[in-house]
């Protein structure tokens, strides 16, 4: 198979789900921008035209509003936020609407809207252009949330994500755009709610996401000179979550870490420690470790970015304390 | 309100709108006022009905004068108040008091109750009771309508408590900036909840709001249902052609309290002259009036359609009372579309 990068395949995937289904719509800021949103939206307004590429202004409320308007009468849109920390001035139309329109009218009623959403950490951008927001969007009913981290995924994600009847969030990192890997030429979609084994080992179990994971697969690389064994599980989808994978390889392991870059309270790496608690407990031969980002906001200065962002060294030594070495 | 000119427009009857037009503005008035009356009855002392209620008595002129220009697949957004909005464009008394009762044959399927109600088929594709909600959504599914080269347009009512989110500005921005065929009907019926306009807005006049969008603003008498149909007709029909969106302000009131069956008199929140003063500019007791002296309608055909109104809801409150509640084991359903 041919390799593109993380961010081209986001750029594929786009350019062949507008070409293909005349329901498809993109919507946000810099969505015209050659480097707004990383290289993603390249040649899509001169292919598609401003009626189905639209820029907005800095509404974002208004805008995730009018998205889920466009979904009810018959579009399936896709809502950019260009960086994850917008989101915020968006949580009453993504909250309290798109997530509960289909169960509020007794499920006569859905919201088919693919909300993409790029966390952009790092680069001395500090508190408010940095955030990893995933946790808030999977505490919510009614809302799906992916989480790629290959090209392969990229793609087939979004792709699933459009082609969805339900507000999906799909959450990207910028991180990741470099990232070169195998990716099908032709518009094909990876299925929400299917974790996926990046690597099969023995001896703990490091459940990943986004970023993390190609950080897990350095540290499996290390780790494994010292004859220590990882098995990495990328979760890809956090909700709907794929349990069964989970707990297979807890069986297997009895050690988990799980790696996770938001913050670590209430986060996506303590929802399951606890579901690993409540379902597989007595598979487990040592306390659950996690590896996520302290209760800080980001910093700007390098300095201290460079410690505060959890990478391969991190869950290196969250899999030594899992294995008591 | 300018007496002279609401008279004016009803003089043009015959011209710019129908008897028959009229008269099922008229029917459709009634059949609020009969339903929600009825409705406030069953709020006390003993409740039959559980959920919240924000009843729309006082304010029929406005969701029947605009809807009457509507045709089915048209589009229309409510608010926690959506009861007037609900029937006026179409929506099943039946399904209506299911709701209310909680019931799995409501409108919502016992999901939503009164602040969430939809009727797909007839174009009401769902209300919203975070204020100000709907707003945007009205505006996207115009921006789905011009994409979709159809000439079905979106209207959206909401109360002069919306002007005051910041959502408002964004929304009629968008849609003014894309030329959008939506309607935004503010029913300012002079309180936000407990609040009087005059503590929640520096200019109260919310129609020249419109100007720093370049949308046409009106304001109008929103107890006088012809003039509200006349000025829906005008925004409708530029919206329909391309031409972009209208605000229009209709000036109106309630006159029950915020919420529940009481007037908020008792708790100091307005004044009895103030009610009195409104409820002595009845928009159905206007029209009635009018359909009567012009032989439009007449005393016993009046009669015929109260009786016929009280019988719907009667039955309607029946098939309520006898419809199954929604099933346990349907709790977890509808999440997610599948």
């Amino acid at each position: 198979m041919r390799k593109i990068s993380f961010s081209q395949a986001i750029n594929e995937a786009l350019h062949q789900i507008l070409e293909k289904d005349n329901r498809v719509i993109l919507i946000g800021q810099g969505v015209t921008s050659p480097w707004y949103v990383g290289s993603t939206t390249v040649g899509l307004i001169s292919r598609f035209g401003p009626e189905r590429v639209i820029d907005t202004p800095v509404s974002e409320n208004g805008t995730t509003g009018v998205a889920i308007g466009a979904a009810l009468a018959g579009m399936h849109p896709i809502l950019v936020f260009p960086r994850m920390d917008f989101m915020y001035y968006a949580l009453d139309q993504i909250a309290n609407h798109a997530a509960n329109w289909h169960y509020m009218f007794g499920g006569q009623l859905s919201v088919p809207l693919t909300i993409w959403t790029i966390i952009n950490r790092g680069g001395e951008q500090a508190a408010q252009h940095s955030q990893a927001l995933q946790a808030i969007f999977t505490h919510i009913p009614g809302l799906k949330v992916v989480i790629p981290s290959t090209p392969y995924d990229a793609k087939g994600l979004l792709v699933a994500s459009i082609e969805d009847d339900n507000p999906v969030v799909y959450v990207d990192d910028r991180w990741l755009y470099p990232l070169i890997g195998e990716v099908p030429e032709e518009l094909d979609s990876v299925p929400i709610g299917k974790g996926v084994i990046r690597r099969e080992g023995k001896d703990v179990t490091v459940i990943a996401t986004s970023y993390l994971v190609p950080e897990a697969m350095e540290a499996a690389e290390n780790l494994e000179k010292g004859n220590i064994n990882i098995e990495v599980v990328d979760l890809r989808s956090l909700k709907p979550l794929d349990e069964e994978l989970l707990f297979e390889s807890v069986k297997k392991t009895g050690r988990v870490v799980i790696a996770d870059g938001g913050w670590k309270t209430c986060g996506i790496a303590a929802e399951i420690s606890a579901l690993i608690v409540e379902k597989s407990f007595k598979y487990l031969k040592t306390a659950i470790r996690r590896v996520s980002l302290p209760d800080t906001p980001a910093p700007a200065s390098s300095a201290l970015e460079r410690i505060y962002y959890p990478r391969a060294k991190d869950i290196t030594s969250a899999v030594k304390q899992a294995l008591e070495v | 309100m300018n007496n002279k000119r609401s008279k004016l427009v009803i003089n043009k009857v015959g011209e710019d709108i129908s008897p028959m037009a009229l008269r099922a503005m008229y029917v459709t008035m009634l059949r609020i006022r009969k339903a929600e009356e009825k409705i406030a009855d069953l709020l006390q002392p003993d409740p039959e009905i559980k959920c919240p209620v924000h009843l729309y008595i006082g304010q029929e002129a406005v969701a029947a004068g605009v809807c009457a220009n509507l045709h089915t697949d048209d589009y229309v957004f409510s608010t926690h108040r959506s009861h007037g909005h609900y029937i006026a464009k179409g929506g099943a008394m039946k399904e209506l008091m299911a709701e209310l009762y909680g019931r799995a044959t409501g409108c919502s399927r016992g999901r939503g109750g009164s602040m969430h109600l939809a009727s797909v088929d007839v174009g009401l594709p769902g209300s919203s009771a975070i204020v100000a909600g709907t707003i945007p959504i009205a505006v996207g599914a115009a921006l789905a309508f011009s994409l979709q080269r159809r000439d079905t347009v979106s209207v959206v009512f909401f109360g002069d408590g919306a002007v005051n989110e910041g959502i408002w500005y964004e929304s009629l921005n968008l849609a003014a900036l894309k030329k959008l065929p939506v309607v935004f009907v503010c029913e300012n019926n002079l309180y936000s909840t407990h609040m009087p306009i005059v503590t929640c807005l520096s200019d109260i006049n919310i129609a020249k709001k419109a100007e720093i969008f370049n949308m046409p603003g009106i304001q109008i008498d929103g107890n006088n249902v012809v003039e509200v149909f006349l000025a829906a007709k005008g925004a409708i029909e530029r919206a329909r052609s391309g031409t972009g969106p209208t605000l229009i302000e209709c000036l109106t009131y309630r006159w029950r309290g915020h919420v529940g069956r009481d007037y908020d008199l008792d708790k100091g929140l307005r004044s009895k002259e103030e009610l009195d003063y409104w409820m002595g500019r009845c928009p159905i007791k206007k029209l009635e009036k009018f359909l009567l002296d012009r032989s439009i309608m007449s005393e016993s055909e009046k009669n015929q359609i109260h009786n016929n109104i009280e019988k719907e809801i009667e039955e309607a409150i029946v098939f309520a009372k006898e419809s199954p509640y929604p099933d346990e084991s349907k709790l977890l359903s509808n999440v997610f579309k599948s």
